[in-house]
């Protein structure tokens, strides 16, 4: 058993109060940075710990909330973006449903590295029964003092509120979140300025992710290097929160270190494959990220080994697909969702998924023609020219698809039928 | 016309906001709730209440999944079709559906109790096939269980 951080106080059946999260400790961390740390030793000691974003893109977050400048103006905003999108996730909302207190200790003293003086949950509408737990145990930490003006006698004043987004899969990326939180049209707008120099309401800015916030209080109270050596690999660092989906006995989420096997997330911890299923491939951080053969079974799962082999940890959502699945149809769904949730800003995006779609709906209907298959590279290559992050991220199943199970497409092609029909 | 109640609370809400503006997902949803979807009534309240064109408020009411822009029944069945529930077999949970309430994905039932529609990828991946029935999530879903809680809301709703 590996040491449980973040689900230190999770239970079957219900939330972690707030009561029983002091019991553990809870808010020491913070009452402990208002009192004896500076804003520059918080941001720090994140650098240190190398705490990585944990919403998929794993950028340092100390040093984001170092590009605060020291005379940047105020008001700042703290945004914890609870927007969990990326099929295959569902992390946020169980640390959420699990230890509320934690992530509004954490965003508190997040808050105050960044000298920010409110804060906002940013939550998808499928999550309002997280967003109601919020609503409820934000008022409970007002009520203990713990936010609000002067917070603890320290002089800081911070505030946190939930806001509720209409739905939709680009509220994730920041640059749409920060439009949609000032009630515009989400659609991406490309840097610069930063949102830590220009965010929401022209004001800087520093967005986390829910899984991100949740380390800071831990990584108080042990250290940097107590957090480094959380990880089985020396690039990685911390815990993190694995949910693992499809093929497997136990799907669910699961906190282990950063830099664990692959195979031994799927065998020890989700059960292992269903009975009579194969390893064949998975994608291993959310529907933003290239499917992971059997070869890479053994990989230690962490931003840089990832990296290092041509992939990619994005969220850590694990989707396991086994021998009797038809990658051809699992990539059009993985594509009829992003055509789907297309925010329609730009053309190669826009037009470029539903064009995809299309091609892979032939092929799978065995309608498909040879030059398909270098139509679709080519489309692929396109939409590397969209404005944002989503059509590169959406490409990455479909290029993996011809990169790795090109005979299972040309056996579609050439059967002019599904062969796992 | 807005009831008195209803105006009154939003006006407060509104009132005390820093950015009126950043209310107006919640200001949608709330006229939702009343309307039971965001009419041309609506949205025209929802404008004027926050000082925009009704133009700015329909570029929003259309983006966003869960703001109605037509009727919809008093239970809206939001099916997940993303990869897991997929691989799951969300196919036989919507064909069971469609089958048991005599509709096609994004109709109404004559009744005006159900409304069927698909939905991307809701974070219950590990409850797949899961489904919403106006927000609340169920799943894993089998045939049995959908028509055990068809039953118990149609019961509910009288």
């Amino acid at each position: 058993m590996y040491p449980q951080v973040l689900f230190k106080n999770r239970k079957p059946d219900r939330i972690a109060s707030m009561e029983e999260y002091r019991e553990n400790g809870g808010y020491e961390a913070m009452a402990n940075v208002l009192k004896n740390f500076s804003y520059k030793d918080v941001r720090k000691l994140m650098l240190d710990a190398n705490l990585l974003g944990r919403g998929g893109a794993a950028f340092p977050a100390g040093r984001k909330v170092m590009t605060v400048a020291d005379d940047a103006p105020f008001p700042r905003y703290l945004v914890c973006n609870a927007d969990e999108m990326e099929p295959g996730t569902f992390k946020d909302r169980v640390l959420i449903h699990a230890d509320p207190h934690m992530l509004i200790e954490g965003m508190i003293i997040e808050g105050y590295s960044a000298r920010a003086e409110k804060g906002i949950i940013f939550i998808r509408p499928e999550y309002e029964s997280a967003a109601r737990i919020l609503d409820r145990e934000i008022e409970i930490a007002k009520a203990a003092g713990y936010l609000g003006k002067n917070i603890l006698d320290s002089g800081y004043d911070f505030d946190i509120v939930v806001h509720r987004s209409g739905g939709r899969y680009i509220c994730g990326e920041v640059t749409a979140q920060l439009k949609a939180l000032e009630g515009k049209r989400p659609n991406p707008k490309q840097p610069p300025p930063y949102a830590t120099e220009k965010g929401l309401w022209g004001q800087p800015t520093v967005i986390q992710n829910v899984e991100t916030l949740v380390c800071i209080p831990h990584i108080i109270r042990n250290g940097a290097e107590w957090f480094r050596n959380l990880a089985l690999t020396e690039t990685g660092a911390g815990t993190k929160i694995f949910c693992v989906s499809g093929k497997v006995n136990r799907p669910g989420c699961y906190e282990l270190p950063m830099g664990i096997r692959l195979s031994d997330i799927i065998e020890t911890h989700a059960g292992g494959m269903r009975e009579g299923a194969q390893f064949k491939a998975c994608l291993p951080g959310g529907a933003s990220t290239a499917f992971l053969t059997p070869e890479f079974y053994d990989i230690e799962m962490d931003f840089e080994t990832l990296k290092k082999a041509g992939h990619r940890l994005g969220t850590g959502a694990i989707m396991v697909f086994d021998h009797k699945t038809c990658l051809v149809a699992a990539t059009l769904n993985l594509t009829e969702f992003f055509a789907r949730e297309s925010c329609g800003w730009c053309t190669p995006c826009r037009e470029g998924f539903p064009y995809l779609r299309d091609l892979l709906w032939r092929i799978e209907s065995g309608q498909g023609q040879e030059e398909y298959v270098s139509t679709i590279k080519q489309m692929c290559h396109h939409l590397w020219n969209a404005y944002c992050a989503f059509a590169p991220g959406g490409i990455a199943p479909i290029e993996s698809l011809l990169a790795y199970f090109k005979d299972e497409v040309e056996a579609h092609i050439r059967e002019k039928r599904c062969p796992f029909k | 016309m807005l009831p008195e109640a209803l105006n009154a609370s939003l006006q407060e809400k509104i009132s005390s906001a820093e950015h009126p503006r950043e209310l107006v997902v919640d200001v949608m949803l709330d006229l939702q709730d009343h309307y039971g979807y965001l009419s041309d009534e609506a949205l025209e309240a929802a404008a004027s209440l926050l000082d925009l064109t009704p133009l700015e408020v329909e570029e929003l009411a259309t983006f966003y999944t869960f703001i109605y822009r037509e009727p919809v029944g008093k239970y809206v069945i939001h099916v997940c079709d993303s990869v897991v529930c997929w691989m799951d077999g969300y196919e036989s949970v919507q064909d069971h559906l469609c089958a048991k309430l005599g509709i096609k994905m994004g109709e109404t039932t004559a009744d005006g109790l159900f409304t069927l529609l698909p939905v991307c990828c809701i974070g219950y991946c590990d409850r797949s096939p899961a489904i919403l029935i106006n927000r609340n999530v169920y799943g894993p879903m089998t045939p049995e269980k959908l028509d055990d809680i068809l039953e118990k809301l149609r019961t509910e709703a009288g």
